[in-house]
C-alpha cells in the first residue's frame, strides 16, 4: 500500500509545495519515518500483535502453563477448547453460560442506563444560565477519574450488610438485602412476588450453553445489581463529557431557528438536538458495549465471581481459568469468544444505526417542502412565543458564557 | 453565568400579563432544575465524603454508624497501620515509579509516532496507520493471557520492565498526537528545515514545543491510565516487591491479606490512592473538562 492511497486530502498539495525533489529527501524522510515509528512498532507489535497470535495458538493447544507454550510437548487440539466451552455441556459450558448470562444482563442494564443518564446530565449542565455549572460537572465527572479498584472498595463498604445503603434503607423502614452475598436473581424475585416460584416444565428442561432457560431468566443477581449501579456511577461522567462536547458543537442558530418556529423545549430536544447527537450516541453506545463486555477489575477486587457464581463474567472466567486453574487453552478460548462478541456487536450496532439514519432523512426530505415551519411546530398549537423559554433552557439571544 | 443572563428574553411592551406568567413558570422550572441537580450532585459526592469520614472511624463505629459524615471518635489507626505496619508505602512507591516512567515514555514514543504518521511521507505509512486502527479494536481483557505469555517469553516477568514496557505505547495517544501535529502549519517546519535542521531536530525543538496542549492531554491520560491500571499488573508479575497500589489494595479488599472487614483500613487505602489523580484532576480540570476524548473506564 503506497502512502498516497491513505494520505489525507491535503497531502498532495503540501507535497507539491515542498521544495525538495522526490529523490534524496524522500529517502531521508522514509528512513526517519521508520525510525520514528520504531519504538511504537516494537512495543505494540511485541505486546499486542504477537500476543494475539500466541494466544490463538494456545487456545487451540493443550498447554497447561508449564514451560513454553511453543515447546514440542504441547500439542495441537484444534477447536476442542472451543467445543467444550460452547457445546460440551459439562462444567466448563455451564460456567461459561453462567458468565454469559451475568454479563448479558450487565450489558443490557448498564449500556442504556449510562447512556441516558449521561445525556441527561449533559443537557442539565449545558445550560448557559446555570449557576455552579463547574461544580456540577466536576461532581459528576469525578468518579470517572478515580481508579476502579478504589471505587470498588468504596462500593463494598457502601453495600455491605451493615453499610451505608442498608443503614439509609433502614431509616426508611426497608430492610435491605445482604447485597454482595445475595445470589438471587432480580427477575426471579419479581416472578416470585407474582407467585411464580418454580420453573415451568418447558423452561426447566430446555437450555442454552449448559444452563436451563429458567436460569437465563434469573436476571442479574442482587450482588450483580450493586455492580451495575457501580458501573453507571463511574461511567456516566465520562460519557457526559462526550455529550457535552457534542452539545456545544451544535450551532445556536439551529436552536434559534427551532425557537422561532415555536418548538417547545421538549420538541427542540426531541427533533433538533437528539438527531444532531446521533453520532455521539453511536460512540457512547459502542464504547459502552466494548467496556461492559470486559468487566474485570470490579470482579477481581470485589466479589471474585461469588455469590454462587452470579457475578462471574467471561473476562474474569478467562483470567481464573488460565491463571488459577491452569486451563490456559480454555482461558484463551474464552477470550477469543469474547473478542468475537464485541466485534459482532459493534458491527451490528453500526449497521442498525446506519439503517435508522437514512429513514428519517428521507422523511424529512419529503415533508419539509409541504409545510416548512409547521413540521417543527407540530403539536405545539400555541403561539410561537409561548414555548420559547420553556423549562428554563437558555434562550439563544443570551451571550455565550462558556 | 451571571444572574442577569438568567432573566427571560426581551420584554415586549403591551404584553405584561403573559410575561409575568412566563417568568413565574420560569422560576418554578429553574428551581426544579436546581433541585434535581443538587440531589444528583449529593448522590455523586456523598460516597467520597463517606469514604474519607469512615477512614477516620474505628472498626466498630464504621459498622454501627455507616451514614454519619463525622466520626464520633476520631481515629487515625487505619492510616498508622497503613503507613507504619504494612506494605502500603512500598506499593505507593512502585506505583509512582511505574506511572512516572510510563507517562514520560508514552509522551515521547507516542509523539514520535504521531509526528511520523502526520508529517513524514514514506511508503508503508498507510499500512502502519491501518494496523494501528485494527490494533485499537482489540479489547484489553482479551490480551490478559497473551500478554502474560509474551512477557514470560521475553524474560521480563517479575521485573519493573515487565510492568512498564508493555504500557509505553498506546494507539489512542498516538492518534491524539497525530491529530494535533496535523493542525500545525507545515511552513513552520520548512523554515527550520531550510536552516539545516534534521528531521529529529525539527521535531524535538520546533514542533514538539508547539504541541504543548496535546502533550499535557497525553500526560493527564497516561498518568491517570497507568496509575489506575490493574489487569496488566496482575499478569505481569507476582513478586511481592513489585505490587502496585491497585493490585495491593485489590488484594487487601478481597481479603487475601487480612481477616475481617476492616473497612476504615480499606477505605483509607482507597482514599490515599485517589489523591494523586484527584490532584491532577483539580489542577488540570479545565483541560480535562474540555477534552472530549477521555479514557473510558469500565
Amino acid at each position: 500500500m503506497s502512502a498516497a492511497v491513505t494520505s489525507p486530502a491535503s497531502a498532495p498539495v503540501r507535497r507539491r509545495r515542498r521544495p525538495h525533489g522526490p529523490g534524496s529527501a524522500r529517502g531521508r524522510a522514509a528512513a526517519s519515518g521508520w525510525l520514528f515509528l520504531a519504538p511504537m512498532l516494537v512495543i505494540l507489535g511485541l505486546f499486542l500483535v504477537v500476543p494475539v497470535l500466541m494466544a490463538l495458538w494456545v487456545s487451540m493447544s493443550d498447554w497447561t502453563g508449564r514451560g513454553s507454550p511453543l515447546s514440542s510437548d504441547v500439542s495441537f487440539v484444534g477447536v476442542e477448547n472451543y467445543r467444550s466451552l460452547l457445546l460440551g455441556g459439562g462444567l466448563a459450558t455451564q460456567d461459561f453460560g453462567t458468565a454469559m448470562r451475568n454479563n448479558a444482563y450487565y450489558v443490557l442494564l448498564v449500556v442504556p442506563l449510562q447512556t441516558a443518564l449521561a445525556l441527561f446530565l449533559a443537557t442539565m449542565v449545558n445550560r448557559r444560565a446555570l449557576r455552579g455549572r463547574g461544580f456540577f460537572r466536576t461532581a459528576f465527572y469525578f468518579p470517572s477519574v478515580t481508579s476502579s479498584v478504589a471505587i470498588t472498595v468504596l462500593w463494598l463498604f457502601l453495600f455491605s450488610a451493615s453499610g451505608t445503603i442498608n443503614a439509609i434503607l433502614a431509616r426508611l423502614s426497608i430492610s435491605g438485602p445482604n447485597w454482595f452475598n445475595d445470589p438471587r436473581g432480580v427477575l426471579h424475585l419479581l416472578l416470585g412476588a407474582a407467585g411464580l416460584d418454580t420453573a415451568p416444565e418447558s423452561l426447566a428442561q430446555h437450555g442454552f450453553l449448559g444452563i436451563p432457560l429458567w436460569e437465563w431468566l434469573a436476571g442479574p443477581s442482587v450482588a450483580m445489581s450493586a455492580l451495575i449501579l457501580l458501573a453507571i456511577f463511574t461511567t456516566s461522567g465520562t460519557f457526559m463529557l462526550l455529550f457535552l462536547a457534542a452539545l456545544q458543537a451544535i450551532s445556536s442558530e439551529v436552536e434559534e431557528a427551532a425557537v422561532m418556529d415555536g418548538a417547545t423545549a421538549w420538541q427542540r430536544f426531541r427533533r433538533v438536538t437528539l438527531p444532531m447527537l446521533r453520532p455521539t450516541v453511536f460512540t457512547v453506545v459502542t464504547l459502552g458495549l466494548i467496556g461492559t463486555w470486559q468487566v474485570f477489575d470490579q470482579i477481581y477486587t470485589g466479589t471474585q465471581g461469588g455469590p454462587a457464581k452470579t457475578t462471574i463474567t467471561p473476562a474474569y472466567l478467562s483470567y481464573s481459568a488460565a491463571f488459577q486453574n491452569n486451563q490456559w487453552g480454555r482461558g484463551a478460548a474464552i477470550a477469543f469468544v469474547l473478542f468475537a462478541i464485541i466485534v459482532l456487536l459493534t458491527v451490528l450496532q453500526r449497521l442498525v444505526l446506519r439503517e435508522r439514519d437514512t429513514v428519517p432523512r428521507r422523511k424529512r426530505f419529503y415533508r419539509t417542502p409541504a409545510a416548512p415551519p409547521a413540521a417543527l411546530a407540530g403539536t405545539a398549537g400555541t403561539a410561537p412565543a409561548a414555548g420559547a423559554p420553556g423549562t428554563g433552557t437558555a434562550s439563544p439571544t443570551e451571550g455565550d458564557h462558556r | 453565568m451571571s444572574a442577569t443572563t438568567a432573566l427571560p428574553a426581551p420584554a415586549r411592551p403591551g404584553a405584561p400579563a403573559p410575561r409575568a406568567r412566563r417568568s413565574n413558570r420560569r422560576v418554578v422550572a429553574t428551581s426544579f432544575t436546581y433541585a434535581v441537580l443538587v440531589v444528583l450532585a449529593v448522590l455523586y459526592v456523598y460516597p467520597f465524603l463517606i469514604q474519607v469520614a469512615t477512614s477516620f472511624k474505628t472498626d466498630a463505629e464504621a459498622a454501627q454508624n455507616a451514614v454519619s459524615l463525622i466520626p464520633q471518635t476520631w481515629s487515625t489507626a487505619a492510616y498508622e497501620r497503613l503507613f507504619l505496619r504494612s506494605d502500603f508505602p512500598l506499593w505507593f512507591r512502585n506505583s509512582v515509579i511505574v506511572t512516572v516512567v510510563v507517562t514520560l515514555g508514552r509522551v515521547f514514543i507516542n509523539s514520535l509516532a504521531g509526528y511520523a504518521l502526520a508529517r513524514l511521507r514514506f511508503r508503508g505509512r498507510g499500512l502502519v496507520f491501518a494496523g494501528l486502527v485494527a490494533v485499537m479494536a482489540v479489547p484489553n481483557v482479551v490480551l490478559l493471557i497473551p500478554k502474560f505469555l509474551v512477557i514470560k517469553q521475553v524474560g521480563i516477568y517479575n521485573s519493573f520492565a515487565g510492568l512498564i514496557v508493555p504500557l509505553l505505547a498506546d494507539a489512542a495517544g498516538i492518534f491524539i498526537m497525530k491529530n494535533f501535529f496535523e493542525s500545525i502549519p507545515p511552513s513552520v517546519e520548512e523554515a527550520a528545515r531550510l536552516d539545516g535542521a534534521g528531521t529529529f531536530r525539527v521535531f524535538w525543538s520546533v514542533v514538539l514545543p508547539m504541541a504543548r496542549p496535546a502533550v499535557v492531554t497525553l500526560v493527564i491520560l497516561s498518568f491517570q491510565g497507568s496509575w489506575n491500571e490493574l489487569s496488566h499488573f496482575i499478569v505481569a508479575s507476582q513478586d511481592p516487591d513489585l505490587v502496585t497500589l491497585t493490585k495491593g489494595v485489590a488484594q487487601l479488599a478481597s481479603g487475601q491479606l487480612s481477616q475481617g472487614t476492616q473497612y476504615p483500613l480499606k477505605l483509607a487505602a482507597a482514599a490515599i490512592m485517589t489523591v494523586p489523580v484527584a490532584v491532577l484532576f483539580f489542577v488540570f480540570q479545565k483541560r480535562i473538562m474540555n477534552q472530549s476524548a477521555g479514557a473510558v473506564k469500565e
